[in-house]
C-alpha cells in the first residue's frame, strides 16, 4: 500500500536526534510491549508480515506522531481484535474475559533461549530457482496496490542490477493477507543514485526484492 | 481503520493501555509473565553491539574467518554463538577504499538484533528512514562522517528478511593487536555505517 510507513525519499521530517548511551528501553511499558511480540508470535496469533501491515494501516498522523513501541502496541490491539483473540469490551474491562476454544502455545521461560537463538527464518525449505543471475539488469514493476508489499515507492519503475541472489523466501505480499508463503527468490538489487534521484553522486541504494517485483530487461 | 475507537476509546495513557492488554492476555492464559521478564532481561543484558564488535574484530584478526563471514554471514556469526530473532539470515558487507556501506529499513525498522541489539530510536525514526536513501552524504555529515567525493556510498535498504552488518575498515596503527584489543575500537555506528571505528588514540578510556 502507498502508506505513511513508506518513508524513503521524503523531505521535511525533521532532524535526526541521537542519544548517548541510549538504554534498551526508555519506559517500563516499552519493555512490556517488546516482550509481548515473541509471546504472541510463538502463540501463532499473527505472522510478522501481518504485524508490519497492521502498523502500515495506522492513521498517518498517528503513525508519525507515535513512537516505535506505540506502533507495536497498535498492531497487537488491531490484530488480536481482528482475529477474534480478544474483544474491545474485554480489553477495556466491559466484559468478562472468555477463554479461547483452542488454547494456543504459550511461551514459557524454559522456551525463551531456544526461541531467541533459533528465531523464525522466512527462508523456504526448498530453494526454488528464480529468473535472474548476478549482473542481470531488471526493471521494477510500477504497481500501486492497496495491500502489503515490500517494494518501496521510491524504487518502482526503476532500472537496477542484481547484486546478490539470496535464495527463496516467503512472500510478504501474500503472507500479510492469509494467502500463504508462496516462496520465491529474493535479490539485492542495486540502483544508482542517478536512476533513483537524478543525482550525479557515485552512490547507490541496494534493496532486497522478490522475483515477482521485477521484469527482465 | 480504527473502526473500534468510536465505541471503545482506549485510555490515552500508554502505560495504562499496555497494562490493560497485558492483564487481559495474562487472564486469558495467552502469555506468561516470567517468560516476558526473561525476554526483557535477555535484550537488556545479553544482546548488544559488543556481539557485533566481536564478529568484526575476529574478521580483522583472522583472514579465514573474514572470508567465511563475507561468504555466509549467518553461519560465520553463529560460530561465535550469535543467532536467532532478527538475524536469522545475515549478510555482511565490507567497507573498502572504494565503497562505504550504510544500512536502513525505510519501510519499518528492521535491524540485526543478535549482533547489534535493539535499534536506537533515531534508526527507527522518520527523519533517518526518509533521508538516508536520498541524501546519504548529508546524513553521514551530521554523524561527523565525510565520505570522499569519488567514493561510493552504498545504502542497504533491508526490505526483506535479510539483515545487514557493515564490516568497517580496520583502523591503521593496530598491527599485531589482539582480537580483544581490536573489539574495543568497534562502535555500534561503525557497524550500521553511520560512523567509523575509533582510532587507537581515541581508545584511552
Amino acid at each position: 500500500m502507498n502508506g505513511i510507513h513508506d518513508l524513503g525519499g521524503l523531505h521535511g521530517l525533521g532532524p535526526i536526534v541521537t542519544e548517548e548511551n541510549e538504554p534498551a528501553f526508555h519506559h517500563d511499558w516499552e519493555a512490556r510491549v517488546f516482550s509481548l511480540f515473541a509471546s504472541l508470535f510463538v502463540g501463532g496469533h499473527f505472522n510478522v508480515d501481518e504485524f508490519r501491515h497492521a502498523m502500515e494501516r495506522m492513521e498517518p498522523e498517528e503513525y508519525l506522531r507515535s513512537s516505535y513501541y506505540e506502533h507495536w502496541l497498535h498492531a497487537f490491539e488491531t490484530l488480536l481484535m481482528e482475529k477474534g483473540v480478544i474483544t474491545p469490551a474485554e480489553l477495556w474491562g466491559q466484559a468478562t474475559p472468555v477463554p479461547l476454544k483452542h488454547p494456543p502455545t504459550v511461551l514459557t521461560p524454559d522456551m525463551v533461549d531456544a526461541v531467541v537463538l533459533g528465531g523464525a527464518s522466512a527462508r523456504a525449505e526448498e530453494n526454488l530457482p528464480g529468473r535472474f543471475q548476478v549482473g542481470d539488469q531488471v526493471r521494477t514493476k510500477n504497481f500501486h496496490l492497496p495491500t502489503h508489499t515490500r517494494l518501496p515507492r521510491y524504487a518502482r519503475d526503476k532500472i537496477g542490477t542484481i547484486t546478490i541472489v539470496h535464495g527463496a523466501f516467503a512472500t510478504p505480499d501474500t503472507m500479510a493477507h492469509g494467502l500463504g508463503e508462496q516462496p520465491q527468490q529474493v535479490y539485492a538489487v542495486r540502483f544508482t543514485a542517478e536512476e533513483l534521484w537524478g543525482s550525479t553522486r557515485p552512490d547507490s541504494v541496494c534493496i532486497d526484492l522478490w522475483d515477482n517485483y521485477l521484469e527482465a530487461l | 481503520m480504527n473502526h473500534n475507537h468510536e465505541h471503545t476509546a482506549p485510555p490515552d495513557d500508554l502505560a495504562l493501555r499496555v497494562k490493560a492488554l497485558e492483564s487481559l492476555l495474562l487472564e486469558k492464559g495467552l502469555v506468561n509473565e516470567k517468560a516476558m521478564e526473561t525476554l526483557i532481561d535477555t535484550y537488556e543484558h545479553k544482546v548488544g553491539p559488543r556481539n557485533g564488535a566481536h564478529v568484526v574484530a575476529k574478521a580483522w584478526a583472522d583472514a579465514d574467518y573474514k572470508q567465511r563471514l563475507l561468504e555466509d554471514g549467518t553461519a560465520a556469526i553463529a560460530e561465535l554463538g550469535y543467532s536467532g530473532v532478527q538475524g536469522e539470515d545475515m549478510v555482511v558487507v565490507e567497507n573498502t577504499a572504494a565503497v562505504h556501506n550504510v544500512t536502513v529499513c525505510t519501510l519499518c525498522s528492521c535491524y540485526p538484533w543478535p549482533t547489534l541489539g535493539l535499534p536506537p530510536i533515531w534508526y527507527k525514526s522518520a527523519p533517518y528512514r526518509s533521508r538516508i536513501v536520498i541524501d546519504p552524504r548529508g546524513v553521514l555529515a551530521e554523524f561527523k562522517l565525510d565520505v570522499p567525493k569519488d567514493k561510493e556510498v552504498r545504502v542497504w535498504d533491508s526490505s526483506a528478511e535479510l539483515r545487514y552488518l557493515v564490516l568497517p575498515e580496520r583502523p591503521t596503527g593496530t598491527d599485531g593487536w589482539s582480537e580483544q584489543q581490536l573489539a574495543k575500537l568497534v562502535t555500534r555506528d561503525s557497524m550500521i555505517g553511520t560512523g567509523l571505528c575509533l582510532r587507537p588514540e581515541e581508545n584511552q578510556a
